[in-house]
């Protein structure tokens, strides 16, 4: 299932940031933001993470993570851990496996988010490591995806907690 | 709102808390031209982070009272009933717009015969008004708030105008449901919701985010800011980040509010007091203005400040159909049935049945609180989610002097004040009620074919966070805390609004209640100015 425009404008609605106008705007390759790690990184980052922790027949998700991620970094509080976080990951990542995350194979990236602890991990985001990658990487991630509507189609769920998807889906059956 | 938190000049009316009751009173108040002033313990909540406080109501990280940014110094308390532990700040929002900030917004009229108790049923007391003195006003407040709502409740006391908006529209499990209350001859019908179904005074209609409560980030679920920045509109300052820390006051009358500010304290004047700070902090401000003159507090001659605090109780059941259930799309209620509420009698009191629309794990939040991701986790979500069911119900407790609001000597608030200590305790009657409650819904959900899983009932039951009763009023001094225009019996210009002055609780949500009772106070208040 595609991860559509329409679910990307969903999840930056749902994560709080104006909606299409954002859309795009954002130059991936430029660092001009912040002295931590570049947005290139983060942005490569959550996209590796999304082909491990999203469904295996989920596609256009890097399209659908960039712009949800535009949104998370308009958050000045949220953008600062994030980008902590990120480095931080990735310097693990270079420690544990010779090489930044988005750099690794899926198997590996699956490997190394067990490892660092973020499949068991509570999500923290002043918490360790494994406690914020959990919040920022992975929960961001299945937050972004879930409450969308391609996200919650795959459940069975067109108006999933956090869409705005209106007063008309709770009253219709499976069938409709 | 204002920075400069000063008290203001020549003040003719002090209110004291922005929730609904206040927020009512105060724009009353300056519709009457009354010069008004607000001051509200917590803080001003910026509406642009409300997407925010969304995302927190569904992630794992925040627990309830981190959505509105509770502070466990600020708001300390106890509660020293081991058996009834009562969860103050799960329930309450302390800053401008109060708890309906996090409310659900079900907004149902009490019935006639709440109003009389003692004599319908034969416990508790009637209350010093009847359904008809508050029916103008319940009117009044419904076109305040907005509600959306049907004329198709037979058990409902009698109304004289349809609702501002029209109900929503049942759920697709309301449907499910409707075929098995049939069969057990149970009636289902609407419920009044204070969200908007269609646009409404300004508002949008409800866009189905489905994390209403704890917070409704498009503003069509109503609360108290609609009439706090209304009030301000005309005129009424509001200061926030003011909790006040006691009351002045002589023999007769409160002097001033005494407040404390991030910038130092300030005491504001007023020729009337208006104290709108819920069931719990309203006891606790007049029993920390203590004096000489009045060495139990103030407004206390009768002794019955604080005590008989009462909450409704929680009885639930749910589990699983064989079928798609459709559940967790919005997070509001469209069927309820109050056909046994008036059965109530000394025995078994009133009670509400609702059914769910939320029953069952909400796909997102689950997903975050796991320990997969991948395939693995879709399979787990599509496991979990689509066929459950599930119903809730509203008890009465009746007042009980063993139930009460005080302070506790030996713990103390970021202000140096003695913390509320909430003493819960809720009798036999309530416990029979939610084993009838639980009765019905197992029959019904039997009858749906339902596979059932969890109970809550008497072994496990808990608090529908409504803080009530706690200042009652009454017509004898002895006997309650505010006459029935709600001023106290002790002191001739104050006034207290909210559920703390209901004499008894009845089994309805209160804050259409509290609305029609601050907006008739409102009119006294005035009168007597």
């Amino acid at each position: 299932m595609e991860l559509t425009r329409r679910d990307a404008v969903a999840a930056l609605a749902t994560l709080g940031v104006g909606g299409a106008a954002a859309l795009g705007a954002r130059n991936w390759q430029r660092d001009d933001r912040s002295d931590v790690v570049d947005d290139e990184l983060v942005r490569n980052t959550l996209v590796a993470a999304a082909e491990v922790v999203y469904p295996s027949d989920v596609s256009g998700t890097a399209t659908f993570v960039e712009t949800f991620l535009e949104g998370r970094l308009e958050r000045d509080d949220h953008a600062r851990g994030l980008r902590e976080t990120t480095a931080e990951f990735n310097d693990v990542s270079e420690q544990w496996h010779g090489d930044e995350f988005p750099a690794l194979s899926q198997a590996d990236r699956d490997r190394m988010l067990r490892e660092v602890g973020a499949d068991t991990a509570e999500e923290i985001p002043d918490g360790t490591l494994a406690e914020r990658v959990r919040y920022y990487v992975v929960n961001d991630l299945l937050l972004a995806l879930y409450s969308s509507p391609t996200g919650g189609e795959l459940v069975g769920i067109e108006n999933p907690q956090g869409h705005p998807g209106g007063t008309d889906t709770y009253q219709r059956g499976p069938e409709a | 709102m204002s920075a400069d938190r000063t008290p203001i000049e020549d003040a003719d009316v002090c209110v004291i808390g922005a929730g609904p009751a206040g927020a009512l009173v105060a724009d009353r108040l300056a519709d009457a031209g009354r010069r008004v002033v607000v001051l509200e313990a917590g803080p001003r909540f910026d509406p642009d982070d409300r997407f925010e406080r969304s995302e927190r109501a569904i992630r794992p990280a925040y627990d309830l009272p981190d959505v509105w940014d509770g502070d466990p110094e600020r708001d300390a308390h106890v509660s020293s009933n081991e058996d009834w532990f009562y969860p103050l700040n799960h329930t309450r929002v302390k800053g401008v717009g109060g708890s309906t900030l996090h409310w659900q917004g079900m907004v149902m009229r009490l019935h006639e015969d709440d109003f009389d108790s003692a004599s319908e049923r034969g416990v508790g007391v009637d209350w010093p008004i009847d359904y008809a003195d508050l029916q103008p006003y319940y009117a009044e407040a419904e076109r305040e708030i907005g509600v959306a709502g049907a004329d198709d409740n037979p058990f409902a006391p009698p109304r004289e105008e349809p609702h501002p908006m029209p109900a929503f529209k049942p759920s697709y499990s309301d449907g499910l449901f409707a075929e098995a209350c049939e069969n057990v001859e149970v009636a289902m019908h609407s419920v009044p919701n204070a969200r908007n179904s269609e646009t409404y005074d300004g508002r949008s209609a409800c866009s189905g985010y489905g994390t209403c409560q704890p917070v409704c980030p498009s503003v069509a679920k109503y609360d108290a800011t609609v009439h706090v920045e209304r009030a301000e509109e005309k005129g009424v300052t509001v200061i926030d980040r003011a909790p006040v820390q006691y009351l002045e006051h002589d023999a007769d009358s409160i002097t001033a509010a005494v407040y404390a500010t991030p910038d130092g304290e300030h005491r504001q004047e007023a020729d009337s007091f208006v104290i709108a700070c819920g069931g719990v902090e309203t006891p606790r401000l007049l029993l920390l203005s203590e004096s000489e003159q009045y060495p139990n507090g103030l407004a206390n001659s009768s002794g019955l400040v604080g005590k008989f605090f009462m909450d409704h109780l929680f009885a639930g059941m749910g589990g699983t159909l064989e079928e798609p259930t459709r559940q967790n799309h919005v997070g509001f209620l469209t069927s309820e049935s109050h056909q046994f509420y008036d059965d109530a009698d000394e025995e078994v009191g009133p009670f509400k049945l609702e059914f769910f629309n939320y029953a069952g794990p909400s796909p997102v939040e689950s997903a975050l609180g796991g320990d997969d991701w991948g395939d693995e986790l879709l399979e787990r979500l599509r496991r979990e989610y689509g066929t459950h069911v599930g119903m809730g119900a509203l008890v009465e407790q009746l007042p009980r002097e063993d139930s009460y609001v005080t302070l506790d000597p030996d713990r103390t608030d970021d202000r140096g004040n003695p913390v509320p200590d909430v003493h819960w305790n809720v009798g036999e009657r309530a416990l029979r009620t939610l084993e009838r409650a639980n009765e019905i819904q197992r029959e019904i959900l039997e009858e749906l074919g339902a596979e059932i899983t969890w109970q809550v009932g008497p072994e496990n039951t808990g608090p529908a966070y409504h803080h009530m009763g706690t200042t009652r009023m009454g017509d004898d001094p002895d006997e309650s805390v505010v006459n029935a225009r709600l001023r106290t019996h002790d002191l001739e210009n104050c006034w207290i609004v909210g559920s703390s002055v209901f004499p008894t609780g009845g089994a309805m949500n209160p804050t259409l209640t509290i609305a029609a009772l601050a907006l008739r106070a409102a009119e006294h208040v005035d009168a007597e100015l």
